[in-house]
């Protein structure tokens, strides 16, 4: 056997270290499912002394790592690294302290997102952050990623959640990120950690900020014959000075899709659909709610529903987190994609897109947050017909450009992994990609963190993820 | 002392020039926090109120975009035009801090209290590094996860990572309407046991301030027609009435925190804390006067006796400090938030401390 793998049966017993073709298999890919490799090993640490062993033992041995949450990304974060180790946080999965009156939560990496709000309820409290993924995701896949969801605009990602937490470096030192105040008196260190897509290190304790359930929600669903009034409807809502908690928008493929999957009651024929939600103090959301019944009046809307009960507001998100896995009933093979445009250029961009779907001959299904003007195009294609596959991939790199070209960001949330490595360059200059690529060399001179992701240069043919992730097949997430 | 002349770059070329030509540089905005921006040990001055204005503004974006050296003043006289406002509330207004300043300071007010500090807000940079390179980091909409978080990073940076030229922030609509309500508790223990009622609870403040003794000081946003009812529920919450505030009264009692001038005299220092340490911290703060903000996550303090004391306070507190105005050797005190990760990420930036 290998040296350096003997030296790790030492470290690990052999439940926690996994080194056969089988064991190994269900590392191999996240939810880009397209992209595989093998990784020489995985180990499933148990404590945060665990992970600074694993660390150490691929600094002795230059071999690289990726550390793994439930493997979600979207955009090949947790990818293993060919021959390197995977580092499993799974089962560091306790909420180590929750602390009601201070409104915070101290939880082990792999804790998972709905389990914080679970674990806070009984106090009035939630974690805000809510990726659809957030039933199986874990926190330290949340940091790492700086994921969002449908209530950032008001509330922010990921990182503006985060206290503080525990760092396992990329040389095996530890450091703590952060205080428990929401205030700092230097630099923002764990700012710039978040989101560092696990390049920068490992997170093996995190602080969260917990926030007070809000006392009411006011939910309207509104029916449109035509896309570009749905958005000019969401321009309408912001130029009235409301601040809703959530807007989202559903074209009319996404609607067909999410009727058929989960029968959600929304109006058929529509060609677009609104969501909006007020939420806050109970007098405050009912003076809201007028301002903005009189502007999806006026916006040309021919339907609206309020949701008079929990039940029905339900109902209505339903189908907004279904309609993304339920695209997959009217397609073999799909793309999705996580681009960002200046929400002004929302018209322009859904305009762009439709002439792409047109040119390139696949239909594109659109579900938004149109509120951040986070788009997610889903392209659908059929992986057997022939060339299908690289006309999809085409026309979600131009979409990509687009976003940039507008404006925005390749990436709102599912962050750039490897999957958008290769468009880093449209959106920064050398000199930007330069200055980052210092910042891990510091603290990562070999390497080793997540070798081959975030940073454009030498990778496998770019293959993004077709069709639903196996746990959307089961019925367990969908996504946003 | 500063040994040269200062120097007032107009473009971000003269920026990166100066960093290039001089071996240690200190910049300043609007000098509103002197123990940040004044040059010491040979320091050349950088005056950057010469890279001043808004690029970008469009109120349906919730997106500004400025020079660094632009007077926060200039920025929220243009939000308010269209009835938006920098949600983070930066202090020193009237004292002509820059946007520039306020990131690196990191410095926040009151209103923090109901969406964020600067951190919250800012979503993109463009600074010039310790060699002289231009670097922009983060974007110009409000939501964005490609790359390193660079911006993020340059809040409370101290001028010690990189020059800020320019910063992109994300801004909210105002509050059509506000009131205010001074409530007085006998004792600290019963004002922070409410302090902490409040914070846990769905009432939605835009300050939550701790006025030493025991006096809590909350204000209400809102839309007009829903502001009698929310404070009559408030009310009832507290068990007692209170002292309101209402109208142009309300407005100019908080403008008139915003220099921080009414703690009077002496260093001024701010505290990052939480409320959990208020009360130790109460027993030794003596007559200083101060507010802490936030429900108690943030202390501005005035102090008139040796900083050395107060940096040795705050050591035995556990807390860290950062001294804004008054003469410290370091404006940095309290416990040393110093580690391997920050030495090697300035090093990057800054490999010859220029900057630092
Ligand atoms: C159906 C579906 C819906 C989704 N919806 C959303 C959505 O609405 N919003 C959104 O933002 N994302 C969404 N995602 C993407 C994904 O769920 C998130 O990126 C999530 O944060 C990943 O969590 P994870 O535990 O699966 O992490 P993994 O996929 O295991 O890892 C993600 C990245 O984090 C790193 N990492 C993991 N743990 C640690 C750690 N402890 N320390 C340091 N680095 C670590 C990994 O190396 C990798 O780079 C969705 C994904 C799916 C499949």
């Amino acid at each position: 056997m290998n040296p350096a793998l003997s030296e790790l049966q030492g470290l690990f017993p052999p439940g926690r270290l996994l080194t056969r073709p089988g064991e190994l298999a269900p590392y191999a890919s996240d939810a880009l499912t397209a992209f595989r490799a093998q990784p020489l090993a995985v180990v499933l640490p148990e404590s945060h002394e665990e992970v600074v062993e694993a660390v150490r033992w691929c600094v002795r041995h230059r071999i690289p790592y990726v550390a793994r949450g439930s493997g979600t990304s979207l955009s090949g974060g947790s990818l293993p690294v060919e021959g390197g180790l995977v580092i499993g946080l799974n089962r560091m999965n306790r909420l180590l302290r929750l602390d009601p009156k201070e409104r915070l939560a101290v939880v082990e990496p792999g804790f998972i997102n709905l389990q914080v709000s679970q674990a806070a309820a009984p106090y009035g409290l939630y974690y805000a952050p809510d990726p659809s993924s957030q039933p199986v995701s874990t926190i330290g896949g949340n940091l790492a990623f700086n994921s969002g969801g449908a209530h950032c605009l008001k509330y922010g990602m990921t990182s503006n959640h985060v206290l503080a937490a525990r760092v396992v470096l990329p040389d095996g030192q530890t450091v703590v990120l952060g205080s428990e105040s929401l205030e700092n008196t230097g630099p923002d260190w764990l700012g710039l950690f978040v989101g560092s897509e696990g390049l920068l290190g490992i997170v093996t304790e995190i602080t969260l900020r917990l926030l007070p359930k809000p006392e009411a929600y006011h939910t309207v669903l509104a029916a449109y014959d035509a896309l570009e009034k749905a958005g000019q409807a969401v321009a309408a809502v912001v130029a009235s000075g409301l601040l809703p908690g959530a807007m989202e928008i559903m074209d009319a493929l996404a609607i067909e899709a999410a009727e058929a999957a989960v029968q959600a009651g929304y109006p058929r024929e529509a060609r677009a659909l609104l969501i909006v939600e007020l939420e806050g103090e109970a007098p405050q959301v009912e003076a809201e709610a007028r301002y903005l019944e009189e502007v999806i009046r006026q916006s040309g809307a021919y339907e609206v529903r309020v949701a008079q009960s929990q039940e029905e507001r339900l109902k209505i998100w339903r189908g907004r987190k279904a309609a993304f896995s339920a695209v997959g009933r009217l397609s073999p093979d799909y793309l999705v994609q996580d681009g960002v445009v200046p929400r002004s250029k929302l018209g322009q961009a859904l305009a762009e897109i439709e002439n792409l779907s047109a040119r390139y001959g696949l239909r594109v299904a659109n579900v938004f947050h149109a509120g951040d003007g986070n788009l997610h195009p889903l392209i659908l294609y059929n992986g057997r017909v022939a060339g299908e596959l690289e006309r999809a991939e085409a026309l979600a790199g131009e979409i990509l450009q687009l976003c940039v070209r507008l404006g925005g960001s390749i990436t709102g949330e599912h962050g750039v992994g490897m999957e958008k490595k290769a468009y880093m360059p449209s959106m920064f200059t050398p000199e930007d990609l330069e200055a980052m690529q210092r910042i891990r060399q510091a603290l990562d001179p070999l390497e080793l963190a997540n070798r081959g992701k975030m940073f454009p240069g030498d990778h496998p043919p770019h293959r993004p993820p077709s069709g639903p992730h196996p746990l959307e097949k089961a019925g367990v997430i969908a996504r946003e | 002392m500063s040994e040269t002349q200062p120097l007032r770059p107009t473009s971000v070329a003269e920026v990166q020039e100066a960093v290039r030509a001089y071996p240690r540089l200190r910049a300043r905005g609007g000098g509103s926090k002197p123990a940040l921006s004044t040059p010491q040990n040979g320091q050349t001055l950088l005056e950057m109120g010469g890279l001043r204005g808004v690029v970008e503004y469009d109120p349906s974006e919730y997106v500004v975009v400025a020079r660094a050296g632009t007077p926060l003043a200039e920025v929220a006289a243009l939000l308010a035009q269209h009835g938006q406002y920098l949600p983070f509330d930066p202090p020193f207004l009237a004292q002509g801090a820059t946007l520039g300043g306020t990131v690196a300071a990191g410095l926040s007010g009151p209103m923090r209290q109901r969406y964020g500090g600067v951190r919250d807000f800012i979503l993109g940079v463009e600074l010039v590094d310790g060699e002289g390179r231009r670097i922009r980091g983060g974007g110009k909409v409000v939501k964005n996860a490609a790359g390193f978080d660079l911006p993020k990073l340059m809040v409370g940076s101290l001028g010690r990572l990189g020059l800020l030229v320019e910063l992109a922030f994300k801004v909210f609509p105002a509050p059509k309407a506000t009131c205010t309500l001074e409530v007085a508790f006998p004792r600290l223990e019963e004002a922070l046991e409410t302090l902490y009622r409040l914070a846990g609870s769905p009432i939605e403040l835009y300050a939550l301030d701790l006025v030493p003794p025991a006096t809590l000081v909350l204000r209400l946003g809102g839309l007009s027609e829903a502001l009698p009812a929310r404070l009559e529920r408030l009310q009832s919450f507290l068990g007692q009435p209170g002292q309101l505030r209402e109208g142009e009264a309300e407005v100019a009692y908080w403008q008139g925190l915003n220099d921080l001038g009414h703690l009077g005299a002496g260093a001024l220092v701010k505290v990052a804390l939480t409320a959990r340490r208020i009360p130790a911290l109460e027993r030794v703060l003596g007559p200083a006067p101060r507010r802490y903000l936030c429900a108690g996550n943030l202390l501005y303090l005035a102090w008139e006796g040796k900083l050395e004391e107060l940096d040795a306070l705050l050591k035995a507190q556990g807390l860290s400090g950062l001294v804004l105005r008054g003469t410290a050797p370091q404006p940095q005190i309290g416990i040393d938030l110093a580690q391997v990760f920050a030495r090697k990420v300035a090093a990057a930036l800054d490999p010859q401390g220029r900057l630092a």
